[in-house]
């Protein structure tokens, strides 16, 4: 375990460095915020139909969104894992007395983690002192709040299960882009990162339902703006644990069966 | 029984077959030929506890992959291997921790941080107790004289630094075997002098079995006793490198400049090619003296300038690999 911290420590030194970064990602995550919000103002202001959200929630839901984006994003592109297997540095990471795959997992997490806590704090501040259409809220009250804090949790680790399998099913094709730029498309949609699922056509609900995406962080984010109430968080929690199980089990066996037949790229 | 047997190994790679242009890429597109590739065939041989091998043998070999499935990294497709008790692909994690592995051509320091912290996770990874990390990585500073180099962001660094840098990272948890893998490349002559000097002294004081593959021949005549050579993935000599140099250093490369046309049948002469302005000849200096050989040319032509060319081990390797066809 100690080795794993290690890891998450050494990604926060490594994020610490780049400081220029950390400014430009809360810069990038302002503006999405800002258009984003912007886009639903006039949509709502337009429209007849009923709508599955009131529009400070939406606000809420769409800033916990960009500053917490590190840890739901289902995009990953980052080099480091991937530059292992392609250019076949992982020659390296199989040469370490440690479980492959949590070596991997706790980089990712780690990786993520670092992003959000070096941003978080000057960003809410922001937020909470903005005029009032774009403020965002208060947690609908605290046992929601409290539910919002650890299927937060929860759905990191299942993000984290998710994005560890892009690098495996990598030391299959032995390159990050096709198959795993697809997954990472569908991916980000059914999290409901682009739309949230409340917005999806009633079809695509049912299926996002039987994914594991819309766990990551449209449950908490709901939970949290009081979309969804107190027992169905519980009842998402349950299926949060069931999927990280799942994608955790898929993953460690895909890894252990790559391992047998693995290639070291490039001499 | 050797602390390192290796019997039988074979490994062969499934390689897809393409051809250039645009025409046969889109053929590949739908159809894929593979072939397979056997980087290894075959091989097999045993090391004893504290010996300093050197694995040599051109490029495309097979003698990283040999290291890879030494350091169980890679799973070979037939064979045995035991090093000690264990089998390295099959006992990976336990394994592992006896080694040490260095590949000349990557890298294991994290680019961004120092090389410092890197040694700080690598204690971690191993579980090295705190007070032996602090001595051993001590030790390591002192030997590779990296005192100054050690907290500067390894991006920094230049490429003699951080190979120092990378064999400190490897020798941090005291493996039993040091795996090296083109250690010296791209070195300059100090920085390969102290990375030799320092593979010698931890062999001398801590009995570091250490295998080593290399192109630089000058790494193999510093280091090494016992050579085992490789080629098209199969062992071709297995022995002490004195004996190699017994079997080739006799022969010497005379290149004799001259206008005439020089015939010539003598016992000893080995080759003979016909050059711009001469001849080149390797003669086998044990059967036919140099001194004679000059005599009878010089009888019969005038002679311009004269080269004879003292075998060195480069010169030798570059023969054998001829010899051999690899």
């Amino acid at each position: 375990m100690r080795a794993y911290l290690s890891y998450f420590r050494l990604r926060f030194i490594t994020c610490l460095q780049y400081r220029a970064a950390a400014w430009a990602g809360i810069a990038t995550q302002l503006f999405f915020g800002f258009v984003y919000i912007m886009v639903y103002m006039a949509f709502y202001e337009s429209g007849s139909a009923e709508l599955p959200m009131e529009l400070p929630q939406l606000i809420t839901y769409i800033w916990l969104m960009q500053s917490l984006l590190s840890l739901v994003s289902m995009f990953y592109k980052d080099e480091d894992i991937f530059s292992l297997v392609r250019t076949g540095n992982i020659a390296y990471e199989l040469a370490r007395p440690k479980n492959l795959y949590f070596m991997w997992y706790f980089k990712i997490i780690g990786d993520r983690l670092a992003k959000v806590l070096l941003r978080f704090v000057p960003f809410i501040i922001f937020l909470l002192i903005l005029p009032v259409p774009y403020r965002i809220s208060l947690p609908a009250s605290l046992p929601h709040f409290l539910i919002f804090i650890a299927t937060m949790t929860a759905g990191s680790l299942l993000m984290t299960t998710i994005i560890t399998l892009y690098p495996i099913i990598t030391m299959h094709t032995l390159s990050e882009k096709g198959i795993v730029g697809i997954i990472i498309a569908f991916a980000e949609i059914l999290s409901g990162i682009v739309v949230p699922i409340p917005f999806f056509p009633k079809f695509l609900q049912v299926i996002s339902k039987c994914l594991p995406f819309q766990y990551v962080s449209d449950l908490p984010f709901r939970i949290y703006v009081g979309n969804i109430g107190i027992n169905d968080g519980l009842y998402g929690l349950l299926i949060q644990i069931i999927w990280i199980f799942i994608m955790g089990t898929l993953g460690y066996i895909l890894m252990h069966k790559s391992l047998k037949k693995v290639v070291v790229q490039g001499g | 029984m050797s602390y390192i047997e290796v019997n039988h190994i074979t490994k062969s790679f499934k390689v897809a077959k393409k051809k250039s242009g645009l025409k046969e890429a889109f053929k590949s597109f739908f159809k894929r030929d593979y072939k397979i590739v056997e980087a290894v065939k075959d091989i097999s041989f045993s090391i004893e506890k504290g010996e300093i091998v050197g694995y040599i043998g051109p490029n495309g070999a097979g003698k990283s992959t040999t290291i890879k499935i030494l350091s169980g990294i890679l799973t070979p497709n037939s064979g045995k291997c035991k090093v000690g008790k264990m089998t390295p692909w099959l006992d990976r994690k336990e394994y592992v921790r006896k080694i040490g592995v260095v590949f000349g051509q990557r890298s294991q320091l994290w680019w961004d941080i120092p090389a410092e912290d890197t040694f700080d996770l690598l204690k971690d990874i191993y579980d090295i107790p705190e007070e032996r990390y602090l001595k051993t990585k001590e030790e390591l500073v002192e030997k590779l004289n990296l005192k100054d180099i050690i907290n500067v962001p390894v991006r920094q660094l230049s490429l003699g630094q951080r190979m120092r840098c990378e064999i400190a990272a490897s020798l941090l948890h005291e493996p039993d075997i040091l795996f090296l893998d083109e250690p010296t490349i791209g070195l300059d002559a100090i920085s390969k002098q102290l990375v030799r000097d320092f593979i010698k002294r931890i062999n001398k004081e801590k009995k570091t079995t250490i295998i080593l593959t290399t192109h630089d021949m000058s790494d193999i005549d510093a280091l090494a006793k016992r050579i085992i050579l490789i080629g098209k993935g199969q062992v071709l000599y297995d022995g002490s490198l004195q004996k190699l140099k017994n079997n080739y250093a006799n022969k010497k490369y005379i290149k004799v400049n001259t206008k005439d046309a020089i015939n010539i049948k003598m016992k000893g002469v080995l080759k003979k090619v016909k050059e711009k302005d001469g001849y080149a000849f390797i003669i086998d200096s044990k059967q036919l003296n140099i001194s004679d050989f000059l005599n009878v040319i010089s009888k019969q032509v005038q002679i311009e300038d004269v080269e004879i060319d003292n075998e060195n081990l480069d010169n030798m390797i570059v023969n054998l690999y001829e010899d051999l066809k690899i």
